[in-house]
């Protein structure tokens, strides 16, 4: 097989997935559109999601999980597409701190994604063909909007908890505000209520990136059976710099060279940080549409929580009974922990009830997903405590445990 | 940030506990490990909350499902509203603060009642350990060196009942508590309780 071969073998899986996806997906018609903030309502639309563990009796034991930019309904399973294990499966599966053996937990794929969500990689129905850039833009409060039609067609009425980091945090925020009641506890880690100034930069230059590929076509690549690669690799790239840390670069790559002994004096990738990015741009292009990351990044850009409260964001937990958990990382700087104490302080204003943590680690924005023990305690601690007041019951197996904790 | 040892109830927070009404919403301010918010919570039925520097302190009180931000009392008491709790707690951690006074009224202002417990430098043992020694005080209790010292702020009991009455606020009750942690008598006057007592605990209104 010619890598050329290879290459349309994965544009055709992921093509698959963007309408007919590997997971469950729940169909909506146009009796039940989507109103997106936009304002237009979208039909008929779809949701694809991921469900593990037990939803017990009560329906009280739901978690769901909102996953980031470029996560997917995989979080405790393999992916479909890439064979990879789930991107959160140290955090979520049985035992870990998101028990699977206690709670049924949900991930869904965002709206405008590409992994079975509506999105512009999904074929419009008027056209045949894939939306493309008439898909209309979406926020992160229509992708909640999404999620709460799909735990309503779930059956159920109120999560236990939201959980999510860095915008599956936002959308955690987002949740809290629209859905005061519907949820018991939210758990926000690594994110903020707004996006800066500097991280819709970030944004702007991947963006530029894919629409300054010849191959990105106005948004029309699908239809002409190319893609943009290189820019969204170089998108990710860029990206990618973002969710790391000066000192986590400098412990894993330093200045050394790349399967040399000098430098070639050329513009080969010499050091090993520019392969490491080359392999994470060109691995990226494998899985995710180019489309999907303009209108999932812009969603992003537009988050600004309190803007929807008169500028106020205490107003948007105004009342609030639930239980939140905050964490943030000490090198993050992409949702530095002044972004997670503006949302702690704007939690007391409103007098809620809220868990705050700043966890030391020298990884950058992506700790979250990485193993960090001391943020599997605060998860697990945070969850476990609500559980308890819920009656929710820890699984038979760790009644021992349960008991002597 | 308490130089009290931690291995059994520390008696302040058992003077504490017993000042607090029952379901009252309680903020803890300098929690530590959670104790007095979990003697709070289940004895007296409290909605107890909790701010903690250290992460360790954090991460012990939310794996034990206690509502712990980390945060110190310089910094993030400005946030909370007027009359948000009860009761606002600061035991063993004012000497530690940058602006003790301002930090007394925020509690006021967040607080309908305020308890506070504090070291009291004035104790005998103290006077003696400066006096005769010529050195700072280093006991069991108050175990740091002058350099190393979190507590940036002594003060004696008599020190801080000036600082109410400068602040305009109530103190409705106060225990003093001797080097053994056995109260000194009610009836006994300032001076006795300012050299006799090793701690001290107040509940204050505005």
């Amino acid at each position: 097989m010619t890598s050329q071969d290879g290459d349309a073998l994965t544009d055709a899986a992921r093509l698959r997935e963007a309408d007919e996806p590997s997971s469950p997906v729940i169909r909506f018609g146009k009796d039940k559109p989507l109103r997106l903030d936009a304002g237009v309502d979208l039909a008929p639309w779809q949701i694809a999601y991921q469900t593990y563990g037990t939803l017990n009796e009560d329906r009280s034991n739901a978690i769901l999980v909102c996953h980031a930019l470029t996560g997917d309904q995989y979080v405790a399973s393999t992916n479909p597409l890439t064979g990879k294990p789930g991107w959160w499966s140290m955090m979520v599966g049985p035992g870990r701190p998101i028990d699977t053996d206690r709670f049924f937990v949900i991930c869904a794929n965002v709206l405008g994604g590409c992994m079975g969500t509506t999105g512009p990689a999904s074929t419009n129905p008027e056209t045949g063909k894939p939306y493309a850039l008439d898909m209309p833009l979406v926020t992160i409060r229509d992708m909640v909007r999404s999620q709460a039609m799909l735990i309503d067609e779930l059956g159920i009425d109120t999560l236990f908890a939201v959980v999510g980091g860095s915008m599956g945090g936002m959308q955690v925020l987002q949740w809290a505000a629209s859905y005061p009641d519907r949820l018991f506890s939210a758990a926000v880690l690594c994110s903020g209520a707004r996006h800066s100034s500097q991280n819709i930069a970030f944004h702007e230059v991947g963006r530029q990136a894919v629409m300054a590929d010849p191959d990105w076509c106005h948004g029309k690549y699908l239809e002409y059976d190319v893609r943009p690669a290189k820019g969204l690799a170089v998108a990710r790239m860029a990206a990618h710099v973002t969710y790391m840390s000066d000192q986590s670069l400098h412990r894993k790559f330093g200045r050394s060279l790349q399967d040399r002994e000098h430098v070639t004096f050329g513009f080969d990738a010499d050091f090993q940080i520019e392969s490491y990015l080359r392999h994470q741009g060109m691995s990226f292009v494998d899985r995710f549409d180019a489309n999907s990351y303009l209108y999932v990044t812009r969603a992003m850009d537009y988050f600004d929580l309190a803007a929807d409260y008169g500028g106020v964001l205490a107003h948007a937990f105004k009342g609030s009974k639930t239980r939140f958990c905050i964490a943030s990382v000490t090198s993050d700087w992409l949702f530095p922990t002044s972004e997670s104490r503006a949302v702690v302080h704007a939690l007391n204003a409103a007098a809620g009830n809220v868990s705050f943590v700043e966890i030391d680690s020298p990884r950058g924005h992506d700790a979250f997903l990485l193993n960090e023990p001391e943020l599997f305690t605060m998860v697990r601690g945070f969850l476990t405590g609500g559980a308890r007041s819920r009656g929710i019951l820890p699984p038979a197996l760790a009644d021992d445990w349960e008991a002597h904790s | 940030m308490s130089d009290a040892p931690m291995t059994e109830t520390r008696i302040d927070h058992r003077v504490i506990a017993e000042l607090v009404e029952p379901n009252s919403r309680v903020l803890d301010v300098g929690c530590g490990n959670g104790e007095l918010l979990e003697i709070l919570a289940t004895s007296k039925g409290a909605d107890a909350r909790g701010i903690e520097i250290s992460q360790v302190g954090v991460n012990s009180c939310v794996a034990r499902g206690l509502s712990v931000i980390q945060g110190d009392a310089d910094e993030d008491l400005s946030a909370y509203p007027d009359s948000a709790f009860d009761y606002v707690v600061l035991s063993q951690t004012l000497q530690a603060t940058w602006d003790p006074k301002e930090v007394v009224r925020q509690l006021l202002r967040i607080g309908s009642h305020v308890i506070v417990s504090i070291p009291n430098f004035g104790y005998w043992q103290n006077r003696l350990h400066l006096l005769f020694k010529g050195h700072m005080p280093v006991t069991d209790y108050l175990p740091h060196s002058w350099y190393d010292t979190p507590n940036i702020h002594f003060c004696t009991i008599r020190d801080f009942v000036d600082l109410t009455k400068e602040l305009g606020c109530t103190v409705e009750k106060a225990v003093a508590l001797n080097g053994n942690g056995q109260r000194i008598p009610i009836q006994a006057p300032w001076w006795l309780w300012n050299l006799f007592g090793e701690q001290a605990v107040f509940l204050l209104k505005r």
